[in-house]
């Protein structure tokens, strides 16, 4: 598998570690209910197909990345600076 | 109070040749990290003006021999040779890793063969110029590769892996002359 870092281009998936869903990024806020922070801390989807990561770009640039992947066919659809990802979701809040 | 004995990072390691490849230990240089607090554009005016460097692009170095600026990740870079000035750190955090660093140069024909034993990405000329700079894993350490001429790279790795690093390169060198018979 090959992961395509926006600064330094396709790499090997070496370089990278795996946290976890990319829905990591999208945190309650503090007052929300204990059901939304049940759900951000310990309910996760597992998909046969599309699906959203955090990967870190550990032996590389040290970036966190959002990888859109399909599980079932393991093709990469997309790979953006988790940065970028949440600094959007922020704007759309607004 | 106790003498202590300067050493570089690979004294008593290298150098080490193997049919015309050579791993030889760089002069030590000041080796500063520059981390900048707000994008790089203001670091890269204040770099420009103090040292006479340029801002290095994604994967690729400014300057020449003596004053370098290595890109190290976003918004990031290693400054090499010049004792930066201290009006830099209003724009970035800034750290001197001169002894931090096991800095070694690789050059030989068949020095390209030799790191694509190690390192999982292209560093062919066309595809890894002179002045092109990758983050990457050497084997199992993070390092950091720059091409200096056509047959020839530097390699920076953390000092307390240097003899892993030098034993990594080295078996790669006596494979690559093994191999050519």
């Amino acid at each position: 598998m090959r992961i395509t870092c926006p600064y330094c281009g396709t790499r090997d998936l070496r370089e990278f570690s795996y946290r976890g869903a990319a829905s990591d990024l999208e945190r309650p806020d503090a007052e929300a209910p204990p059901e939304e922070w049940h759900a951000y801390l310990h309910l996760r989807d597992n998909p046969a197909g599309v699906t959203r990561d955090l990967w870190y770009h550990e032996m590389g640039c040290a970036s966190w990345l959002v990888v859109t992947r399909n599980t079932v066919t393991h093709e990469i659809l997309a790979c953006d600076l988790a940065r970028d990802v949440a600094l959007k979701a922020r704007e759309a809040k607004r | 109070m106790a003498e202590l004995i300067a050493k570089t990072p690979c004294a008593g390691l290298l150098p080490v040749r193997h049919g015309g490849l050579s791993l030889t230990e760089c002069a030590p240089t000041a080796i500063h990290h520059l981390a900048a607090y707000r994008g790089a554009a203001q670091l890269g005016v204040a770099l420009e003006k103090a040292h006479g460097l340029g801002w290095p692009a994604p994967g690729r170095s400014t300057g020449a021999a003596s004053a370098r600026a290595l890109w190290f990740g976003p918004d990031q870079a290693l400054l090499l040779g010049p004792m930066p000035v201290a009006a830099l750190a209003r724009h970035c955090a800034l750290t001197d890793q001169s002894d931090g660093w096991a800095h070694v140069c690789l050059s030989g024909p068949g020095a390209e063969e030799v790191l694509a034993r190690l390192v999982p990405v292209d560093l062919r000329a066309g595809a890894f110029p002179e002045g092109a700079v990758a983050r990457t894993a050497l084997f199992h350490m993070s390092a950091l590769i720059t091409r200096t001429g056509a047959e020839s790279f530097e390699i920076f790795a953390f000092r307390s892996m240097a003899r892993t690093l030098v034993h990594d390169v080295s078996e790669a060198m006596k494979s690559v002359v093994a191999q050519r018979g």
